[in-house]
């Protein structure tokens, strides 16, 4: 298991490099420059803006600066909030979705998980198309329908919570809500059809014939096979969550992460986005490690494999 | 082994059940909203509309920068806030020379920051340096060139000692100003924020003279002089401000703090002015105005604004390389109904590209609707050149609902009166900016928000060669006019000369004016001492908020 | 465990189909919403784009079935018209995303070792790429290609497919039935796409399932980028992401939209789930 980690911390670095570098490209070659705008500057005025982030040095030039400066963990001012280093907004603003993202999380596991659990065990009853039909009315209003409407019946109607901000836990209900909702829609069906696939399995049948506790099947054989497509899922899923959501951050006017990936990326504001892509990155890298962690700890077979 | 799978679920659901009473306790706790509490402490909740690139006046650019300098800072002069004429501010009084390029102002003696530093003429010139000092390379730098060989030096020509600018601190308190014309609207001018001042030692302490992005306009640093100074500034969330107690006109100013909500999201500004959280909107949704004039309509305010919608006709594009094209084009629209139907927020049709009034000038209206000469235009065009149809055309508009809109309702009336089918393009803003810049474009949508109330803020656009032209147009007679008017005095001759490239403007169709901007908001009725006003200014220190039925 | 012989897999799980009254409905549901959507935008008297600025915003009454926008077009044309669009694309694009990411997912997990390492390294790096930027330059280097919908839609959404057949073709391929196939001498090949895909299916039907609503939303994304679908054009996304906005002044431009797409996604779930059972090698067991 230690080496794992060990080969995946290496792998991780020319992962981050080769990720860098094609965001570096991409977003020069993008048309449009973080200087653009309507009222079209003077051209003198547009060097000197230049010259002042670098950007009149030789593209590759500009490239190897910015790795130095990665280097030494500094990911620069940005172009369009100039007064901000991109860290500091960064930090600012990834408690803000940390906090979001675990919350809806929780709410979306501890939905979608039993309500998997359940559908999958009473297959073809009512107790497996009540969840399902639920599951899946959450998954056809997406959170640009789903959080306006939970606005409407929460807040405008019985005015039981904030519309909008991030001031306290009164306000982090309906937006962790609007995502978790959303999420645990895909984990009850996700968990669902996993846990059929494995409650089939013939080392659930041994251990069924063998007399074991009900919960010792369910927790030690058949919830490991039968949430591996769940957390698989969640890898990615998580990361997403944690690194803001630009729908639900707009329609509740949360100071999450997710408006600068968005933003960032329209302003041309070339560092923020690379900053942005580097920290989602290693939040990917870093939950697809766990993440396999994880389906070795649940799947004891592919772990002696390895 | 269905018992066991019974077993299984008696399990899930107590262990399920175990944690709602959690939840329960996050419910159910109401506080008093902020317009409820608003009044006893006098606090205003403004919605910002988006977050400030930068607090420092001299490199600020957006109409959110503007809401919160003005706050903190203030220029030479003030403005009334009903009409917005000048009013005293630092300077006391002023006068000007005979020939209206001279302007002497007197500075009152308790001008102070907010650290209690006295303001001096001294700031102001060593601030308007600063502005114009080409290695800061500010975007608003040309704003100042009114002054007396401002450009020479901010060109990087000539240096602040050879090239005299006119700027000059006779003593602490006594500054002229010297201008390379006369202008109207010098004094008005003076409320842009280019013009405010900057505090010295502050600057000087963070090296922040030529140098973008230092920290001094952090809140604990900033030192101002305006009515209010910055106490906290989250991004993306609030920018608050409080009462300056060293403001010389502090006994006026009745609020005690302002707090700045950057939302940009329309739906979810409404949603927070209609659940008490703001006293007032930067904007409303063009579809929601049925609706809100419905529930709430004595807080829907519909108030004119200096701006005009329009789009650019790209000349060296055919068709519109022919004139006959672009005026059936201008022809075939009916803007009234496209006020009325489409936008219904209150806008007036353009028939001009100056708004009518600003500054004084009521511009002829020029540009009308007649469908059928438009048809005849075609039908001439089409007879020449030996076709039976036009070509399918291009519309190019930055992605919005409301571009979006007012793209569809114009291609249909286009398909309907001339036949010809509009293809519409959305583009991504900055794509959108370098795709016209480029000329890479047939037909473009546009919009020009003006910087002072004078008709030049609108007509020098389309100087030959101007960089905000874009549409390849140029014509000497209106680059003459143009500039018989900026040396005028006289607000006659100036006029006559506005008109003629007006006239122009309408006889050769560079570009398809369509309304003139409304600015659309929900306001609390207990804000008090806010006036609608051309430029959307409202002088903070004349605000205050009252019960409704209290004066 | 029971290798059944592959000629039969079609034959048996389209028998087995039919008898899941659930996927049956399902099917007939999905091919008249099809069949709506390809000849509704013709049945009625308007055309999804004809303007008609009196009729602004009307709710649904005899002559506009579904009411009217805010430039006065027919919703009932739109939603139909739109749905030509999202079908096509939900359903092309997820199967575009399907075929990559199952494949590349079961050659990862299946060859494993370095190999399935620096695999699904590759999917991290595209996982973090930044997708608007990345849209753009699209756009720039191919122009305004309908074709690029796919590329961008299959760009992002083949990458969690791959992780989760990855995960899946861990977890079995050690398992008996593999390890038979190995010792009758099979080849990889066969191996994988006989004998351990069918083990796949379920989550991966799922998965697909839920890629569906997905890529629908995402292609609303895209046409905000100016790629695909281009106004007066219309598609379920667009037209919920409108319809949210005005929900409350005129529900029916979300309603209708809404309910084709929420039906559209229960019948695929429902005929997802039949289909997973039909094509389970195991389901004759129980």
């Amino acid at each position: 298991m230690s080496k794992l980690i060990v080969s995946r911390v290496l792998q991780a670095v020319p992962t981050l490099w080769v990720i860098a570098t094609l965001t570096f490209f991409m977003t020069r070659y993008a048309p449009g420059g973080p200087f653009d705008s309507e009222r079209s500057i003077p051209h003198e005025i547009k060097v000197k803006l230049e010259s002042h982030f670098g950007l009149d040095q030789p593209l590759l030039d500009q490239y190897l600066l910015y790795l130095k400066n990665l280097l030494r963990g500094d990911l620069g001012p940005s172009f369009k909030y100039p007064e901000w280093e991109v860290s500091e907004l960064i930090a600012t603003a990834f408690p803000v979705s940390l906090t979001l993202g675990i919350l809806s999380l929780l709410i979306a596991l501890l939905i979608g998980i039993p309500a998997g659990m359940i559908a999958a065990l009473r297959r073809n009853s009512w107790m497996d198309y009540l969840p399902m039909s639920m599951s899946m009315a959450g998954i056809c209003l997406p959170t640009f329908v789903l959080g306006p409407l939970l606005i409407f019946a929460l807040s405008t109607k019985l005015g039981m919570l904030p519309p909008l901000g991030w001031y306290g836990p009164s306000d982090w209900v309906l937006p962790s809500l609007t995502l978790g909702l959303f999420y645990a829609a895909y984990i009850a069906r996700l968990t669902r059809a996993g846990m059929l696939e494995t409650l089939q399995q013939d080392y659930v049948r041994t251990a069924r014939a063998k007399g074991a506790s009900a919960w010792r099947i369910l927790s030690r054989h058949a919830a490991r096979g039968g949430l591996l497509p769940v957390v698989t899922f969640l890898g990615p899923a998580f990361a997403g969550l944690i690194s803001g959501s630009f729908v639900i951050e707009s329609i509740f006017f949360i100071p999450g992460l997710g408006k600068f990936f968005v933003t960032a990326a329209f302003n041309r504001d070339y560092t923020m986005v690379l900053g942005t892509v580097l920290f989602y990155a290693s939040l990917i890298i870093l939950l697809n490690l766990l993440v396999d962690l994880l389906q070795a700890w649940l799947d004891p077979k592919a772990r002696q494999q390895r | 082994m269905q018992s066991s799978k019974d077993f299984f679920l008696s399990l899930l659901f107590s262990r399920l059940f175990s944690i709602w009473p959690l939840a329960w306790i996050l419910l159910g706790c109401s506080q008093p909203s902020n317009i409820e509490t608003a009044l006893e402490e006098q606090i205003l909740h403004f919605g910002l509309g988006s977050e400030p690139q930068s607090l420092d006046p001299h490199l600020a650019t957006s109409v959110a920068a503007h809401n919160i300098l003005s706050a903190l800072l203030e220029g030479l002069v003030s403005e009334d806030p009903k009409s917005l004429k000048p009013s005293p501010g630092v300077a006391q009084s002023w006068s000007i020379s005979q020939d209206g390029t001279t302007y002497t102002f007197k500075l009152r003696k308790n001008g102070r920051w907010s650290n209690g530093d006295p303001v001096t003429a001294h700031d102001f010139v060593y601030s308007f340096r600063r502005m114009l000092n080409p290695s800061l390379g500010a975007q608003y730098a040309s704003m100042l060139y009114p002054l007396k060989n401002a450009k020479a030096f901010h060109q990087g020509i000539k240096t602040w000692q050879e090239a005299e600018v006119g700027v000059e601190a006779l003593d602490d308190y006594t500054l002229r100003l010297t201008l390379e014309n006369p202008l109207p609207y010098f004094l008005e001018l003076l409320n842009h924020f280019s013009w405010f001042p900057v505090h010295q030692p502050t600057i000087e302490y963070f090296n922040a003279y030529e140098k973008i992005g230092t920290a001094w306009t952090k809140p604990k640093n900033f030192i101002g002089n305006g009515p209010f100074r910055l106490t906290n500034h989250h991004i993306n969330s609030v920018i608050e401000v409080e009462k300056n107690e060293q403001y010389w006109d502090a006994k006026t100013v009745r609020l005690r703090g302002i707090r700045f909500y950057p939302i940009e999201a329309v739906y979810t500004e409404e949603r927070a002015y209609r659940s008490g959280f703001l006293h007032l909107t930067q904007s409303v949704s063009a579809d929601r105005i049925d609706f809100l004039q419905a529930e709430y309509p004595k807080e829907l305010h519909f108030e004119p604004y200096l701006g005009t919608y329009f789009y650019r006709f790209n000349l060296q594009a055919p068709p519109f390389d022919d004139q006959r094209v672009r005026e059936a084009f201008s022809l075939a629209i009916d803007r009234q109904r496209l006020v009325e139907k489409v936008l219904k927020g209150g806008q007036v049709p353009a028939t001009s590209f100056t708004p009518p009034g600003t500054g004084g000038f009521m511009p002829l209206p020029k540009f009308r609707h007649d469908p059928e000469a438009a048809q005849a235009l075609i039908r001439t065009y089409l007879q020449e050149n030996g076709m039976d149809r036009l070509p399918p055309i291009e519309l190019t508009y930055n992605t919005s609902e409301g571009h979006k809109k007012v793209a569809e309702a114009l291609s249909g009336m286009w398909k309907d009166i001339l036949g010809v089918e509009i293809r519409l393009l959305n583009m991504e803003w900055k794509v959108f900016l370098s795709t016209v810049a480029k000329g890479e474009f047939t037909l473009a949508r546009a919009g020009w928000i003006g910087d002072y109330i004078d008709p030049h803020t609108f007509l020098h656009m389309w100087r030959t060669g101007e960089g905000l032209n874009m549409t390849g147009w140029g014509n000497q007679r209106y680059d003459e006019a143009l500039r018989r008017a900026e040396i005028s005095n006289s607000s006659e001759e100036r006029w006559k000369n506005f008109q003629t490239c007006e006239n122009l403007l309408a006889e050769e169709f560079p570009i398809l004016p369509l309304y003139f901007y409304v600015h659309l908001t929900l306001r609390h009725p207990t804000v008090r001492g806010w006036y609608p006003t051309l430029l959307d200014h409202h002088p903070y220190k004349y605000v205050y908020l009252a019960k409704e039925g209290d004066p | 465990m029971n290798v059944r012989p592959p000629s039969s897999l079609g034959r048996d799980a389209w028998l087995r189909l039919r008898a899941n009254r659930m996927a049956m409905v399902s099917l007939f549901l999905l091919v008249g919403i099809a069949l709506v959507s390809v000849f509704g935008p013709m049945l009625g008297s308007h055309s999804y784009d004809q303007q008609n600025l009196d009729h602004i915003f009307q709710s649904p009454d005899s002559t506009y079935l579904f009411g009217t926008d805010n430039l006065g077009r027919d919703l009932f044309a739109r939603t139909t018209y739109g749905g030509r669009i999202s079908l096509a694309v939900g359903l092309l694009a997820t199967l575009v995303s399907l075929v990559i990411g199952v494949t590349y997912g079961m050659l990862s997990g299946y060859a494993g070792g370095r190999m399935d390492a620096w695999m699904m390294r590759l999917v991290d790096v595209l996982y973090s790429l930044p997708f608007i930027i990345f849209v753009i330059l699209l756009m720039v280097m191919f122009g305004r290609n309908f074709l690029l919908l796919f590329l961008a839609i299959g760009a992002v959404e083949w990458l969690t497919m791959a992780r989760i057949t990855r995960a899946q073709t861990l977890h079995l391929k050690n398992a008996e039935f593999i390890e038979a196939a190995r010792a009758l001498g099979y080849s990889h090949g066969r191996i994988l796409f006989r004998h351990l895909l069918p083990n796949l299916i379920g989550p991966i039907i799922i998965y697909a399932t839920l890629t569906v609503p997905a890529v629908m939303l995402l292609e609303a994304v895209l046409s905000f980028l100016g790629l695909g679908v281009q106004a007066p054009m219309s598609s379920w996304g667009s037209l919920i992401k409108e319809g949210a906005e005005k929900m409350d002044a005129a529900p029916w431009l979300l309603f209708f939209p809404g309910s084709f797409f929420c039906l559209t996604l229960f019948a695929l779930n429902f005929l997802g789930d039949g289909l997973r059972d039909a094509l389970d090698p195991k389901s004759s067991k129980d």
